[in-house]
């Protein structure tokens, strides 16, 4: 998928594409030309990136391509067990969880799960949970607890699923219950919003010790969509609503709503997913390297002034 | 609400209105007697509609006579995103509220007795933004958990909200943890905490302190639930059942412990709170 405000960096990705492909034959000599490109494509992409709307960053932070929970998991774990289940009433596709190593650590992960086509989309509900996935990641955060392993926790979510039987199952039941768990949960929580931190959706696993957004990631508490046709009485306003909710990472590091903006690499995260990951990766053990050496009781003591101070 | 249940008079050129002598109950359109309506402390007596009150009117008939106390009354919106929509500034909006109701915030709480029994109470008024929680409402809840939590008294919460206010973008949305947090606190440390979900209580204030009470009790009828009607139905692109997301529909889903009718809401409040004392 390309996006309008992309065409130019396409037009020279299609470029380097093309010398690429003239290059594999004998005697061809692209190298200089080629790097020549791609110096422009870098330049570009900056200039571009620099200059993003706050509409045109949400609609980096859902595009299709971003890296997701698994290919995180990929590129950072050596070891991942999935968990399944709530134990309660069913497995929740639209959220992943299990056992990890990151580095040197053992630690628990939960994210939203969401599908790289259409296909794996419908079977993760595009990412939207129902109340078995809150439950399920409460599950593992009390086995965290239990074996005293971190929890780091990826947020990428349009919203609560918003269904007759996620109603009926209890979902702001399932939402509340975590948000008062996680508040005293012993043991350290680091929370990484990847891309889209929708509203409950996102807060509902997304209570922690740090939280961090990737650069090009959002996190409101309401869609720009659904704001605008609230506030506006026209979901077409959305830009509007966009700009004036304060979505960005950015926004939100001003706000001291997350304590460390991640950097994605010029042209987004979707362009580059291993300079991605590996910058994740870098603030996520940063980060736990702190946290592991922290007593309990001190770090449940700040968790609690941490959200107590937001709005004072 | 049905727009004539509390109808603006005249402003010109007429004598002084004399009192209102009937009220329209707007879930059944029946004319109900005032004084009837008021001693009925504003249910319908036809349909058993328990109509929305206000903080004062709730502290009122739940609290004995002049044992209420105010806490933290100068707590006051804030403007942390400097919103403004299409048609005002989130700031002027909230303005204009505080000098129409007559409150800094959507919650009004304190100290007070339930028959004799010494509580803390947080009262939403859904007339202050929809009963929206913004940071101010927030702080209100938490700080009234914590002063529960020194005084080893119960903590009773009566909701009333659309959930999390907009305008305060995602503030708001972070005081469904915070206030969480104190929750949590009262739990760990063998406080009572008592929920009322009243009508309506949705959204983020459903989805955070409304709905982990060591009891939740609802008010006969009162809409609860997470996600919007609308929202549900566009969704699954189906009309909603009637009585879908109503405090009936809750206690059979098993997410309230009792409905209980405002009348003897003061009476059932005291004798859970007597309980406890025993211990």
């Amino acid at each position: 998928m390309e996006l309008d405000f992309e065409k130019p960096l396409v037009e020279i990705e299609k470029k380097i594409g093309e010398l690429e492909k003239s290059a594999q034959a004998p005697d061809a000599q692209f190298g200089p030309e080629i790097a020549e490109l791609e110096r422009k494509k870098t330049e570009l992409a900056k200039e571009i990136y620099a200059k993003l709307t706050p509409w045109q960053i949400v609609q980096v932070a859902r595009h299709p391509d971003r890296p997701l929970m698994v290919d995180y998991l990929g590129g950072m774990c050596s070891q991942f067990i999935e968990l399944h289940g709530d134990r309660c009433f069913g497995d929740d596709p639209g959220v992943l969880g299990g056992l990890a190593t990151f580095g040197d650590y053992r630690v628990v992960v939960i994210g939203h799960r969401k599908g790289k086509n259409v296909e794996e989309n419908v079977k993760f509900n595009f990412g939207m949970a129902n109340p078995e996935g809150y439950r399920k990641a409460l599950r593992l955060m009390r086995l965290a607890e239990k074996y005293r392993l971190p929890v780091v926790s990826f947020i990428d979510t349009p919203g609560a699923y918003p269904g007759p039987e996620a109603e009926a199952r209890g979902q702001a039941e399932a939402i509340a219950r975590n948000l008062t768990e996680m508040s005293l949960l012993q043991t350290p929580i680091v929370v990484v919003v990847t891309g889209e931190g929708g509203s409950g959706g996102a807060i509902g696993i997304g209570v922690g010790d740090v939280v961090l957004m990737l650069a090009n990631s959002i996190y409101s508490v309401i869609s720009p969509e659904g704001c605008a046709s609230i506030l506006w009485r026209d979901g077409a306003k959305a830009p509007e609503a966009a700009a004036a909710l304060r979505l960005t990472a950015r926004d939100l590091l001003e706000l001291d709503v997350v304590d460390e903006v991640i950097p994605e690499p010029p042209g987004g995260a979707h362009r580059n997913h291993e300079e991605t990951i590996s910058a994740t990766q870098k603030s996520l053990l940063k980060h736990l390297k702190k946290l592991v050496h922290a007593s309990t009781k001190k770090l449940v003591a700040a968790r609690y002034e941490k959200y107590s101070r937001i709005g004072r | 609400m049905g727009w004539f249940t509390k109808s603006k008079k005249p402003v010109e050129a007429l004598p002084p209105p004399e009192e209102e002598l009937w009220i329209v109950c707007s879930s059944c359109k029946a004319h109900i007697f005032k004084q009837e309506w008021d001693k009925n402390l504003q249910v319908c007596p036809k349909c058993n509609f328990h109509e929305k009150l206000t903080c004062y009117e709730r502290i009122h008939i739940t609290l004995d006579e002049k044992t209420f106390r105010e806490f933290n009354a100068e707590i006051s919106t804030s403007d942390p995103i400097q919103f403004s929509d299409a048609a005002e500034a989130y700031k002027d909006k909230a303005e204009a509220t505080k000098t129409k109701v007559g409150l800094k915030e959507s919650v009004v709480t304190g100290s007070g007795k339930i028959k004799d029994i010494t509580v803390t109470v947080a009262v939403m008024d859904f007339r202050f933004l929809g009963g929206s929680l913004g940071s101010g409402a927030g702080e209100k809840i938490l700080l009234a958990a914590d002063y529960a939590l020194r005084h080893s008294r119960p903590y009773i919460v009566f909701s009333a909200s659309g959930g999390a206010r907009m305008h305060e973008g995602i503030i708001s949305l972070m005081q469904m943890p915070k206030t969480c947090a104190g929750i949590a606190r009262l739990h760990r440390a063998g406080i009572p905490y008592i929920s009322v979900l009243t009508h309506p209580t949705t959204g983020g204030v459903s989805a955070s302190y409304a709905m982990v009470g060591d009891l939740n009790i609802a008010e006969p009828g009162a809409l609860i639930g997470f996600a919007g009607r609308r929202v549900i139905e566009q969704t699954i692109k189906q009309e909603l059942p009637n009585g879908f997301q109503t405090a009936e529909y809750l206690l059979e889903h098993g997410f309230v412990d009792q409905i209980v009718h405002r009348k003897d809401m003061k009476d059932f409040l005291a004798s859970v709170l007597r309980y406890w004392q025993r211990r």
